[in-house]
């Protein structure tokens, strides 16, 4: 039941209005009624103190793993919404690389359906470029969007067919849906399980180079620069992969692009002593390609953070480095994680934090929220940008417990979190 | 007798975080236990009562019974495990392998992976020490090992030697383990190979690296030669093995053309007409038996040490004591 909320005193941030002031902020069933100083408390509404807090549109992660259906152990649809709801997140878009994977419009109305019902962080259901996953044929774009999907991947895998790609930045024109790539050529990865360096090298393990991400960077660039295709670049990785896509906006090319929390953070050090938790796919790169990131997030050539929540079950992850699965769970830590360690040393501010996770998303993926703007969706995230916390992945709502962060010290912590006018998430 | 005094720790999973004095202490201790296999009952009680498990998850003649020998001539208890026909190959993860035998109250694995870290990850869950007889293309700490004990007994030394190892770099464990041992003692490290099979990052480890094996002859005091696996061949890393052998083979040719005479080692099983030609493994300069013989008294020495025996105490524990 939604009714009235008003969340009084708290420092409100809303780049899409500019915003950034002590107000309060007065939901009304599902909509924001109204943003300023001194509202009065309507009779029933719930009113929360906000003081000291930030209040700002929900977060929104375009890029999880939610693993139903086929991978129920890993998680659900309903324990990701969950999880992503305590991260502060009041949307997130599924991947649809499940088993069997999401390439038809009853397959998206199941997730849409599973969302719904989770009653926690809304979830839009994304399909898959072709059919199966499997790289050869287009799937069902048009119907898939009229079932609910907001972009289509191939996620988890790269297209490697260009002709595909080119084929699916054109259709998807017809519905203003992003197409989103994982950028990896696998003929010069496909081997590897870590960044291709100096680590990789002492520790006997087969690398994946830079140039196996830069070269499908350009590719997809110049593949969206021929069909006006929109690319959405997904968990962007390298020094000359920032600085392609720097260029491809400058000439006016449609893309968006993703950077994740850890490649923001850690390095390729993280994988010493063969610690699976650090396994993942773009891997952790060096220390110039995380400065490449950091700056590539500031100036805006990286336009939102994106989690690629990718949980595991530990037996899979309990295992020699080459044998273990790619991927980390990020939904609960990011926020942590990007005010301690971003705005924490100084990448971006608070403002720009809540543009790259709130606004920049809802804009890429054509979402409603990013915005408090009055008559929107009452869809806010309340956090205390000062609360220190010890990451304890025994406490996740998450079925899965595969981070890095594990023990870390993190400042920032959700408190509240609010989809069409309902309170989700209190902490 | 209690590990955690042991002058190695635990374990011996690679020789790369290894002190120059940890390397000394086992080329020492394998000096003093040479002789027991000269013996005419090569057997002594050192590790009497110790449970030793041997486990191989890959084939292998040499290491698996070198590693045998050394166990059998300190008299410890020792179980073969390879994986076929093992639960390994019905599914059984290595951790639950690995409480399996802990439940058992074994002392210590000696074990072979393919893959890289896996003895590392082993050492990390059981309280039993662990013996790294080769994980992927990671580390071979006693094939290490047992290089640098030939080195210096044929040239006195390590220290300020010009090592270079020859091959295929990027997936061998052995030379991961030959750099790291021979930095620490104070040789010259260089690599030699097709390109394809060289690591780009070979320099940041502090290693010279040749593509033409004239330059790295020239340079080298001593030779380590590695095999070529075939598969290099069929994935493409070099079109064909007669072309290797003319370009990369180490010939006699190639070694009379040069102003000093070189050591020559080879791991095995060589590639006879591959990477070395038959005169040169057969030749005057050639230690390749002697590192043979040497891997004996090399791992006897690392099960002692890590068992808790001190390096001077070698001599009368050979004379009827226990480590």
């Amino acid at each position: 039941m939604s009714g009235k909320i008003l969340l009084r005193g708290g420092r409100v941030i809303d780049p899409s209005q500019s915003l950034d002031a002590t107000l309060d902020v007065l939901l009304s069933r599902e909509t924001v009624a109204a943003v300023s100083a001194g509202i009065e408390a309507p009779e029933n509404a719930r009113v929360i103190d906000c003081a000291g807090l930030v209040v700002s549109p929900g977060l929104i992660d375009v890029h999880v793993h939610l693993r139903e259906p086929g991978e129920e152990h890993e998680e659900t649809i309903a324990t990701g919404a969950a999880s992503a709801a305590a991260g502060g997140f009041t949307a997130i878009c599924a991947m649809p690389n499940t088993d069997p994977p999401i390439d038809d419009p009853a397959a998206v109305g199941f997730v849409a359906a599973e969302g719904r019902r989770a009653g926690a962080a809304r979830v839009y259901p994304v399909g898959c470029i072709s059919v199966g996953r499997a790289g050869k044929r287009m799937a069902l774009v048009g119907e898939m969007v009229q079932a609910g999907a907001v972009a289509i991947t191939d996620d988890g895998s790269p297209v490697m067919d260009s002709g595909l790609m080119r084929m699916a930045l054109e259709y998807a024109r017809a519905f203003g849906i992003p197409v989103a790539d994982h950028p990896e050529d696998l003929g010069l990865s496909a081997n590897g399980h870590m960044n291709e360096g100096l680590v990789s090298t002492r520790l006997g393990l087969p690398g994946k180079p830079n140039a196996a991400e830069d070269i499908h960077i350009v590719r997809d660039l110049l593949l969206a620069e021929l069909t006006g295709g929109h690319i959405h670049l997904q968990h962007v990785s390298t020094r000359f992969g920032v600085e392609a896509i720097r260029q491809g906006k400058a000439r006016g090319v449609h893309v968006t692009a993703e950077a994740s929390p850890h490649h923001l953070v850690l390095t390729h050090e993280a994988v010493d002593g063969y610690r699976t938790e650090a396994k993942m796919n773009p891997p952790l790169r060096t220390a110039a390609d995380v400065e490449a990131v950091r700056a590539g997030l500031a100036d805006g050539t990286l336009d939102t953070i994106a989690t690629d929540h990718a949980p595991h079950h530990y037996d899979e992850k309990e295992a020699a480095f080459a044998e273990a699965p790619n991927g980390i769970v990020g939904l609960e830590t990011a926020l942590g994680v990007i005010v301690t360690r971003v705005v924490g040393e100084g990448v971006i501010d608070l403002v720009t934090m809540i543009d790259r996770m709130s606004c920049a998303p809802a804009r890429a993926f054509g979402l409603p929220g990013g915005t408090l703007a009055v008559g929107s969706p009452a869809d806010v995230t309340v956090f205390d940008p000062t609360a220190r916390w010890t990451v304890d992945p025994k406490a996740f709502r998450s079925k899965s417990r595969n981070t890095p962060f594990s023990g870390w010290e993190l400042e920032g912590r959700s408190r509240l979190t609010i989809v069409e006018g309902r309170v989700v998430f209190e902490g | 007798m209690n590990p955690t005094t042991a002058p190695l720790g635990k374990d011996l999973v690679g020789l790369e975080n290894m002190s120059a004095a940890q390397l000394k202490a086992i080329l020492d201790t394998a000096e003093a236990f040479k002789e027991i296999s000269e013996r005419r009952i090569k057997k002594v009680p050192v590790l009497r009562g110790k449970t030793i498990v041997n486990l191989f998850f890959e084939a292998s003649t040499r290491t698996r019974i070198s590693f045998e020998f050394a166990e059998k001539r300190l008299s410890a208890d020792t179980v073969n495990i390879s994986s076929s026909g093992s639960s390994v190959v019905k599914g059984e993860t290595l951790v639950d392998t690995a409480r399996n035998l802990e439940a058992m109250r074994i002392d210590m694995v000696v074990m072979r992976h393919g893959a890289s870290g896996a003895a590392q990850f082993l050492a990390d869950r059981i309280p039993s020490s662990v013996v790294n007889a080769g994980d992927g293309r990671h580390e071979h700490p006693t094939q290490g090992l047992l290089d640098l004990l030939t080195i210096r007994d044929h040239r006195g030394r390590i220290d300020g030697l010009k090592v270079c190892i020859v091959g295929d770099i990027t997936h061998s464990r052995v030379a991961r383990s030959n750099i790291y041992g021979l930095l620490a003692l104070g040789a010259e490290v260089a690599v030699c190979g097709p390109p394809t099979l060289l690591p780009l990052a070979t320099e940041e480890l502090g290693v010279q690296v040749f593509t033409h094996i004239e330059d790295a002859i020239r340079w080298a005091d001593v030779l380590n030669v590695l095999r070529l696996q075939l598969e290099r061949m069929e994935s493409g890393y070099v079109p064909s093995l007669r072309e290797y052998n003319r370009i990369w083979g180490v010939t006699n040719a190639r070694l009379e053309a040069a102003d000093h005479d070189l050591l020559i080692l080879h791991p095995g099983p060589m590639n006879r007409g591959v990477e070395i030609d038959s005169d040169v493994a057969d030749g005057e300069h050639s230690v390749i038996l002697n590192q043979v013989t040497n891997g004996v008294a090399v791992r006897m020495a690392v099960l002692y040490l890590l068992a808790g025996g001190q390096p001077e105490s070698a001599e009368a524990a050979k004379q009827g004591g226990e480590a």
